[in-house]
């Protein structure tokens, strides 16, 4: 019988230095191939044995059929061993776990924005990259991006040259201080959403740090946006990935199998521990 | 129904499976239950003992699986087993009920191959309590417990001399089928006795009047908001021996081991009361004891319930009271919501 406890093998195909402290690593099984289907939002768990095994959001679209990829922000144990890998190194991937971005119910056919801080990018990644792939079911597409400095800004290149030039995706780039060789927008992200005046018609999927989140939140109130037109993914501590090792019980939710993603309407009526 | 001699009965069970008895020794932190070696419990030994008999089933630590390493290689062994059949014998009802609330976390999808997997081998003989054995920490009368009448495969009674047997299960029917050539059928009068006199002595436990009124999915909010937590939680240690006595706590960790020869991963039981059990490289949601302590008693009596059609995550066995080392409990808990809740 399968134990969804035990991992399978994957390859490190291709690691992409995307800021001073996120990278992006590429994995397949030993045989080439995507080590499992998910859904946008989905996560996996990663682990190096002797090390550590901790959840990670998969990156990668959905419609990404050859490999999966994990933009990983080195703050610990785990993210440092992974950080120093080199191409061809095996780690041990699980999953997928916990729910989705409703990309195929609430989320076809409306305006989307979606608003990152720093690495909360890398699990709206994965929403935006789907809902690239098949545009003619979503509205307009506007991403607000934002973190420390330009450095700090995962998935540069992609964001350049691949969402800045799509049909109907506006993308909106800020850094928290002003930086020499940069023009583009000085501030955090939660006054800039305030700036931009979006419609507020358009459904928001929202990830970053807490503290970004909480703001945001607090600016889009402001813009007249309901808690129902709200998405987040949140992160807490895991072990299992199935609800059973109890650590990332919230009230009678368990991240790890109902969430990560949850819309702000529900998180409210969860203890606010998180 | 049918009674049987405890020296025939243990040695005709122990000859087809492995057989565990409650030892009789009252020693701290030892096993409730060991292997048959000779029949020593008494029909009062205290429901209330250190050890639960969840380890049959969770153990405290185990062995998930390993891992070989080699420059960039890592090879994955499958350790798991299949167990043999065992039998637990006298088991009392409100540790056979734990095992019905642990069956809803471990074998909820995607079922817990380990833990099914010894699940399914044990045949569980159950022992109903007499009025010496109650403890007047007991309160599994609070969440629908009868003791005088336990669940399990086998249901057992003992009055002094016999054991009587009612099978409740399938598995309970084979295991006495299994051992029929030294029972003998017997009417049920001596076990009513018996009950009657396990109802009497319920009545008048310190605690017999302790319901889980109030304690329902849609005080959620109002219970974790209560102003009740500080100073509930004002002296708990957050030394997790609530967590560790208990025979619902579920929680675990899983960690790797390094031996030498190869990396064993492994899981252990953790504790919701340590802080390390959220703590994240960005923080830790729940930042003092207030908010651990609080997280335990919630589970249990709203959380674990919201999920599982109303079931509690306790089943007054008792242990977590006699053993605080603040004599704080889930009883003072559930007094001091009440309370708040008729203000």
């Amino acid at each position: 019988m399968n134990e969804t406890l035990i991992p399978v093998i994957g390859v490190v195909t291709d690691i992409r230095i995307d800021t001073p402290d996120v990278k992006t690593f590429r994995v397949v099984t030993p045989e080439g191939k995507k080590p499992f289907e998910h859904l946008p939002g989905q996560c996996a768990m990663v682990s190096i044995p002797g090390v550590g095994e901790a959840m990670f959001s998969i990156t990668s679209s959905p419609t990404n059929q050859e490999f999966m990829e994990f933009s990983i922000k080195k703050c610990g144990c785990l993210t440092e061993w992974l950080h120093a890998m080199e191409v061809g190194q095996q780690v041990t991937v699980r999953g997928p776990y916990g729910n989705a971005f409703p990309v195929e119910t609430e989320l076809r056919g409306k305006d989307l924005l979606f608003i990152a801080g720093g690495i909360g990018l890398a699990p709206l990644r994965s929403v935006i990259n789907y809902c690239r792939h098949y545009r003619e079911n979503y509205g307009t597409i506007d991403i607000v991006y934002g973190s420390r400095s330009k450095e700090d800004l995962v998935d540069y290149r992609e964001i350049i040259e691949e969402w800045m030039t799509s049909e109907g995706v506006k993308v909106h780039l800020t850094i928290d201080r002003e930086q020499e060789g940069w023009d583009g927008h000085v501030g955090f992200v939660p006054n800039y959403v305030k700036e931009l005046t979006p419609d507020v018609k358009k459904t928001v999927l929202v990830c970053g740090p807490p503290i970004m989140i909480k703001f945001t939140l607090a600016a889009l109130k402001e813009l007249g946006f309901t808690e129902e037109q709200v998405y987040t993914t949140m992160e807490l501590r895991m072990k299992c990935g199935v609800g059973k090792c109890g650590r990332c019980n919230i009230g009678s939710k368990y991240v790890c199998k109902d969430g990560p993603v949850f819309r702000y309407d529900k998180l409210g009526e969860l203890p606010d521990e998180y | 129904m049918v009674n049987v001699r405890p020296a025939d009965l243990f040695p005709a069970i122990a000859k087809l499976q492995k057989l565990y008895v409650p030892d009789g020794s009252q020693v701290s932190g030892t096993e409730l239950h060991k292997p048959f070696k000779e029949w020593k419990a008494d029909r009062d030994a205290p429901c209330e003992r250190v050890r639960t008999p969840k380890d049959f089933f969770f153990p405290q630590t185990e062995n998930l699986m390993e891992f070989k390493r080699e420059g960039k290689t890592i090879e994955i062994v499958d350790t798991r087993r299949e167990t043999e059949d065992f039998v637990i014998f006298g088991v009392r009802a409100c540790d056979v009920r734990s095992f019905s609330i642990l069956d809803k976390v471990f074998l909820a999808d995607p079922v817990d191959t380990y833990y099914k997997n010894r699940r399914e081998h044990a045949t569980i003989i159950s022992w109903a309590c007499s009025p010496e054995s109650m403890r007047e920490t007991c309160f599994c009368h609070t969440f629908g417990i009868d003791c005088a009448d336990p669940e399990g495969d086998v249901a057992a009674w003992f009055d002094g001399e016999r054991f009587y047997f009612e099978a409740k299960t399938e598995k309970g029917t084979q295991l006495l089928d299994s051992i029929k050539d030294v029972l003998t059928a017997c009417d049920e009068e001596p076990v009513w006795d018996l009950k009657t006199a396990i109802y009497q002595a319920k009545k008048e436990l310190p605690l017999a009047d302790l319901t889980t009124e109030g304690f329902t999915p849609d005080k959620m909010m109002e219970y974790f908001s209560s102003e009740k937590w500080g100073e509930l939680s004002e002296a708990c240690i957050g030394c997790g021996t609530c967590t560790f006595v208990c025979p619902t706590c579920q929680c675990y960790d899983i960690r790797d081991f390094d031996t030498g020869h190869g990396i064993k991963r492994f899981r252990c039981w953790d504790s919701c009361m340590y802080s390390d059990f959220t703590k994240m490289a960005h923080g830790n949601p729940r930042v003092s004891q207030l908010e651990r302590f609080r997280q335990r008693f919630m589970h249990k009596l709203v959380y674990f319930p919201a999920n599982n059609d109303g079931e509690f995550g306790c089943v007054g066995c008792g242990r977590c009271l006699a053993k605080c080392p603040i004599s704080m409990n889930i009883v003072k808990v559930m007094k001091a919501l009440k309370e708040d809740d008729k203000t």
